[in-house]
Order: structure tokens, then C-alpha cells, then sequence
């Protein structure tokens, strides 16, 4: 396993990358390892990690999903309105069923505009995420709602001294473990690689692919619930600023964003580059004024860095 | 009928749409239909149409050309021209070279990290639309200072016969791309390139020169087009360019210019333009509440990408 991994060269340069960011970020911040502090970087991480994995699926089969934002926006006020802060377990599994069917039929509804209808997915999904953000706006029209302080508690605990979040990520992972195994993300893999090739050796393209999103709206509203724990509350444009980061940390991560290769492991590495990125300027005393500018040179250095690599490679050869 | 369909041309399609929406909006708000509210939305379409002028040279390149830091060039754009020309007449064209030259660098660094380092074009600029705003922010540190000069807000806003100076400008930016496109070198290897690179080296074609000239051209038309925004906006905020980002994706896609690359027209993008912004106006005469004129405006958009946005069956 550990040497399959390491000979897998997908996963080489981030990892690389993710140890610089940790070092520096615990040199600029000693107490980085403290669980507390751990825990708190955890907990803005996992939202993302989850999106970007659904994300990493969808675009490993050549599509792309630019209406994840919404997405995660419009199950966030579902959950705010079908769970109060006096709600007990059952609204709260009623919270959980229906937001994760809500993600699935938003999912769907790109799936057959793209795969279905052939819509090409930058503008379809574009066009979808004006139809959820609306929605949204409906079921909460005031950000509001709150959730039973049992739940929010529970999202920063840390049983056996390990923080919740952390088990999420290794739930993530084991998930991702046994989804690259089946099937399914074999014939995703096969597509992304080639559309053509892949319907003549039998996969059913559209069929697949139309799949792939509707996994992509379960992602979607995993990451909602996450993020809802988290805050606490409802606003129905919560996720609009998650859609762009997840697509670059799947491409930090390895993944081509023509598809046929990468992983979830390389997005979740990703989520986590981009989060410390933040952690860094903060630490190293950027100006304010000057974080934007800074946070989006790294940014743009990390993804030219393999290339810049390669550049360099070539020349030498 | 199908084939019939599929032989009309998208931006005449699409301008039939625009004329259709506008009768029905009539029919529902009849103060809606009338000359003024005519000119006016043409001369709001004016704005996103040249704006999206670069982004239907990128996409007809192919390659997964897609230009996403026009929303942050053309708030620099603007902010350029507010600053450069301090509100005066003498220092418009100085800010008309100042900003001709930022978009051009900012378009030359895209075009090169996208050919040379390889980066995707989706991420290239959407990094580059970061450095943009990272950069207008610690420049500026949120204080703008400058004005708007008088002579371009006459030429944006005067009126000739009636019509307002935007219209003009758009209908020479059309009939400028139409020229590229259709009667120039650059268009043919523009197309040759769109359609397949591998054939389009072989027989000649400098593919790299294109594409990194393509992305320069987009840095350049969303910096102009951001001028030109400002003598109508007459101010400048951080956020004014990126409205446009996304409606410049769509307008070139409705106007039937495939994403896949080699196919397109600016004259589609105009009618495209078009299109979104007669449908936003209508909802928003319409008085409907936010949230429906989202889903209805999603909706419209669903549909008209059906009739011409569709991919090939194997791409």
C-alpha cells in the first residue's frame, strides 16, 4: 500500500508541497500541533475536503461542476429549517435523509442536462447553480435558524483525544479506498481518459457520467451538513465561495483537469494546502492589504510548480 | 426539422430570442415595450458584448480556453483609467495606453503559463484574476483616487440620432472582430488551431504565437472594455468587473461559439449578449422577487444552452 502510494507520482509533488506549508506554518506557529489549534484548522478544512473529493470525481470523468457553492447553500437552509435548536434525533435523521436526497436530485438535474441532454458542463452547471441559489433563497429568505447545541458540540469534540474532524478525514479517505475499487470509478477513470475509447470497449458513457453527478450533489450535501455544524446556522449563500477553491485544490492535488487521472486523496491534500496557505499569511504578519495579493502568487506558484519543474526537466535533456 | 433547426445560424437564433422575449415582455409590463427601453437594454448588452469580445477569441482557440480573469481585468481597467486620467480630458490617452498595456501583460503572462508551463487555462486565470485583485487592493488599499474624465462619459453616454455612443462603439468592435475573424491571418490559424493543433502545426501554423497572442488580446479587449464601462458606471468599485465574468462565458456559448473550440462567431456572442440581458431586464421589470428571477434566469439559461450549447456525440 505504503509503496504503491509512493510510486504513485500523482500524489508526489502536493504531498511535497503540504510538508513545506506544515513546516512553515509551525514555525511561524508553535503551538500548530496543539490539539486545540489542530482541531480548529480541522474543522475549516473538512467542509472543503468533502466538496473538493465530490469535485475530484466529477472532473476525473472529464466534467466539471461549477454549482457545488449552491449546492452546499441550499441544503445548508433546509437543515437550518427542518432542524431547530429544540430538535431531537428523529428531526434530525429526517434533516440528514433529506438533505442527502436534495444533493443527489440537484446532482441529478446536472447529470441529465450534461450527460443526458450532452449540455457542456462549465455554462450547464453555471446556469444550474441561478436555479439552487434560488431555491435557497426561498426556503431562507433572512440568514437565521440554529441547531441543537448537542450537535455544534459534537462537530468540535474530540473523543479519545483525536478531534472529530480528524475521523472524518480518515471516514473520507476509507470511503475514497473502497470507491476507487468499484466499477463505477473505474469506467469514470476510463472516460475521463477518453469518452470515445471508453464506449468502445462497452462502458456505457452517459450513464456513468450522469452518475458521477449525482455523487457530486451527495458530496455536496455531505459538505453542507459539515459546514452547518460548524456554523450553526443558515444563509443562503454560505457555499458560494467554495465552488472556485474546490476545483484549484483538486488541481493542486494532481488532478488533470481534462480528467482520467488523480484522486480524492490528491483534493483533500489540496484543501489542506490552501487552508495553511491562509494560516501562513496570517502568521507571517502580511499586511492586511497585501494578503489577497499574496495568497493568490502562492497559489498560482503552486500550480506552475510542477510545470516549472518539468519546464526545467526538458531543457536539460 | 431537426436538421433544419440545426442549420440556422446560432446568433440569428439567438436575436429572434432576444426580439420575441422582448414583445412577451411587452405583453406582461406594457410600459416595458417601448424605443427607450429598446436602446436602452441594447446599449446595457453593449457592455458585456465587448467584454466578451476576448472571451470568444479564447474559446475559439480550443484547448479548454476559457478566460476567467476578465472580470478582474476590466475592474483594473477601470480603475486604471479613474487614476491615470485624474477625471481630466488631456489624460485619457495616457490612461488609454496605461491600460492597453496592463491588460496586454496581464494577457502575455496567461497565455505564456498556459502554453510554456502548461497550466490549465480554467486555473492560469482564475490565479491571475487573484494576483489581479491582490494587486488592486494593495495598491489602492480600498482608496481610489481620480475621476472620470468628461469626454468619456460623452462618448459612452452622449447621444448621436438618438442612440447612445456605446452602440456605436459595440457596432465597431463587431464589425473590427468580424474582420479579424473572417478576413485576416491570425483568424484562419485562430480557427486552424481551435479545430485540432497537432494539424494545424503541421501545415504551418505558429500554435503557440496564436494562443499567447489570443490571451494577450483577451487581457487587452477586458481592459478597454472596463474603460468603457466607467464612462457609464462614472465609479469605480473593487467588485464592478466581475458581474461580467461568468454572463461573458455564457453570451459567447449562447451565441452558439462551441467551447470544444474551432467554431464560433462574434456575431453570436453580440446576439448572445443580447439575449442575457433583454432576459434580466425583462424579470427585473417584471418586479418578480429575487429568488424567482434567480430560478427563472436559471431556467432561460437551461434552455437556450440546449438549443445550441449541445457537444458533439464522441468528443
Amino acid at each position: 500500500m505504503t509503496r504503491a502510494f509512493l510510486r504513485n507520482k500523482t500524489y508526489l509533488v502536493p504531498l511535497l508541497l503540504l510538508l513545506v506549508a506544515i513546516g512553515l506554518n509551525y514555525y511561524l506557529q508553535p503551538n500548530f500541533f496543539q490539539p486545540r489549534v489542530l482541531n480548529g484548522n480541522l474543522r475549516v478544512m473538512l467542509p472543503l475536503m468533502v466538496l473538493a473529493a465530490g469535485q475530484a470525481i466529477v472532473i476525473i470523468a472529464g466534467g466539471i461542476d461549477l454549482s457545488v457553492g449552491a449546492m452546499v447553500s441550499l441544503v445548508n437552509v433546509t437543515l437550518v429549517t427542518l432542524i431547530t435548536r429544540e430538535s431531537g434525533p428523529p428531526e434530525m435523521l429526517l434533516g440528514a435523509g433529506v438533505a442527502l436526497l436534495l444533493g443527489a436530485a440537484a446532482g441529478a438535474l446536472n447529470g441529465v442536462c450534461v450527460a443526458f441532454l450532452r449540455l457542456q458542463p462549465i455554462v450547464t452547471t453555471y446556469a444550474t447553480s441561478f436555479l439552487f441559489s434560488g431555491v435557497a433563497l426561498i426556503i431562507l429568505p433572512r440568514p437565521g435558524g440554529s441547531l441543537p447545541r448537542a450537535l455544534t458540540t459534537f462537530y468540535r469534540s474530540a473523543p479519545l483525544g483525536i478531534p472529530a474532524t480528524a475521523f472524518g478525514i480518515v471516514v473520507l479517505l476509507l470511503l475514497w479506498v473502497l470507491l476507487r475499487r468499484t466499477r463505477f470509478m473505474q469506467n469514470l477513470y476510463a472516460i475521463g481518459g477518453s469518452a470515445a475509447a471508453a464506449r468502445a470497449s462497452g462502458v456505457r458513457v452517459a450513464l456513468n457520467s450522469f452518475f458521477s453527478y449525482v455523487a457530486m450533489g451527495v458530496f455536496a450535501a455531505l459538505a453542507a451538513m459539515m459546514l452547518t455544524l460548524s456554523t450553526g446556522s443558515g444563509n443562503s449563500r454560505l457555499g458560494d465561495a467554495m465552488t472556485l477553491p474546490s476545483i484549484v485544490a483538486v488541481v493542486l492535488g494532481g488532478t488533470r483537469l481534462a480528467g482520467g487521472r488523480g484522486g480524492v486523496v490528491g483534493a483533500v491534500i489540496g484543501v489542506a494546502i490552501l487552508t495553511i496557505i491562509r494560516n501562513l499569511i496570517t502568521f507571517a504578519n502580511v499586511p492586511t492589504w497585501y494578503q489577497t495579493l499574496f495568497d493568490a502568487v502562492i497559489i498560482l506558484l503552486a500550480l506552475a510548480g510542477p510545470g516549472i519543474v518539468r519546464l526545467i526537466r526538458e531543457r536539460k535533456a | 426539422m431537426k436538421a433544419f433547426i440545426s442549420r440556422i445560424p446560432p446568433a440569428a437564433v439567438a436575436l429572434v430570442l432576444s426580439v420575441l422575449l422582448f414583445f412577451a415582455g411587452g405583453l406582461v409590463q406594457p410600459d416595458f415595450l417601448n424605443a427607450a427601453q429598446a436602446i436602452n437594454i441594447v446599449r446595457l448588452a453593449a457592455f458585456l458584448g465587448i467584454i466578451a469580445a476576448g472571451q470568444t477569441l479564447v474559446i475559439i482557440a480550443g484547448g479548454e480556453g476559457i478566460d476567467l480573469s476578465v472580470g478582474a481585468v476590466v475592474t483594473l481597467g477601470a480603475i486604471l483609467t479613474f487614476m491615470v486620467s485624474g477625471g481630466n480630458n488631456e489624460g485619457l490617452w495616457l490612461a488609454v495606453l496605461v491600460v492597453i498595456a496592463a491588460g496586454a501583460a496581464i494577457g502575455l503572462v496567461n497565455g505564456l503559463g498556459i502554453v510554456y508551463i502548461r497550466i490549465p487555462p480554467l486555473v492560469m486565470t482564475l490565479g491571475m484574476a487573484g494576483v489581479v485583485q491582490g494587486t488592486i487592493l494593495a495598491v489602492t488599499r480600498g482608496d481610489i483616487p481620480g475621476g472620470v474624465p468628461r469626454a468619456l462619459a460623452n462618448f459612452v453616454t452622449g447621444r448621436f440620432l438618438g442612440v447612445p455612443g456605446a452602440i456605436y462603439i459595440w457596432a465597431v468592435f463587431g464589425l473590427a472582430m468580424w474582420f479579424v475573424l473572417q478576413r485576416t491571418r491570425y483568424g484562419r490559424e485562430l480557427f486552424a488551431v481551435g479545430v485540432n493543433r497537432r494539424t494545424a502545426a503541421l501545415s504551418g501554423v505558429n500554435v503557440p504565437g496564436v494562443v499567447i497572442l489570443t490571451y494577450t488580446l483577451s487581457g487587452v479587449l477586458a481592459a478597454l472594455g472596463g474603460l468603457l464601462l466607467l464612462g457609464f458606471t462614472q465609479r469605480v468599485f473593487l467588485t464592478l468587473g466581475e458581474s461580467y465574468l461568468f454572463p461573458s462565458i455564457a453570451a459567447v456559448v449562447v451565441g452558439g461559439t462551441v467551447l470544444a473550440g474551432g467554431r464560433g462567431s462574434y456575431f453570436g456572442t453580440m446576439a448572445g449578449a443580447l439575449v442575457l440581458t433583454m432576459t434580466e431586464s425583462l424579470l427585473r421589470a417584471m418586479r418578480m422577487g429575487e429568488a424567482y428571477q434567480l430560478i427563472v434566469f436559471g431556467g432561460i439559461l437551461v434552455v437556450l444552452l440546449s438549443v445550441y450549447g449541445r457537444q458533439r456525440q464522441s468528443n
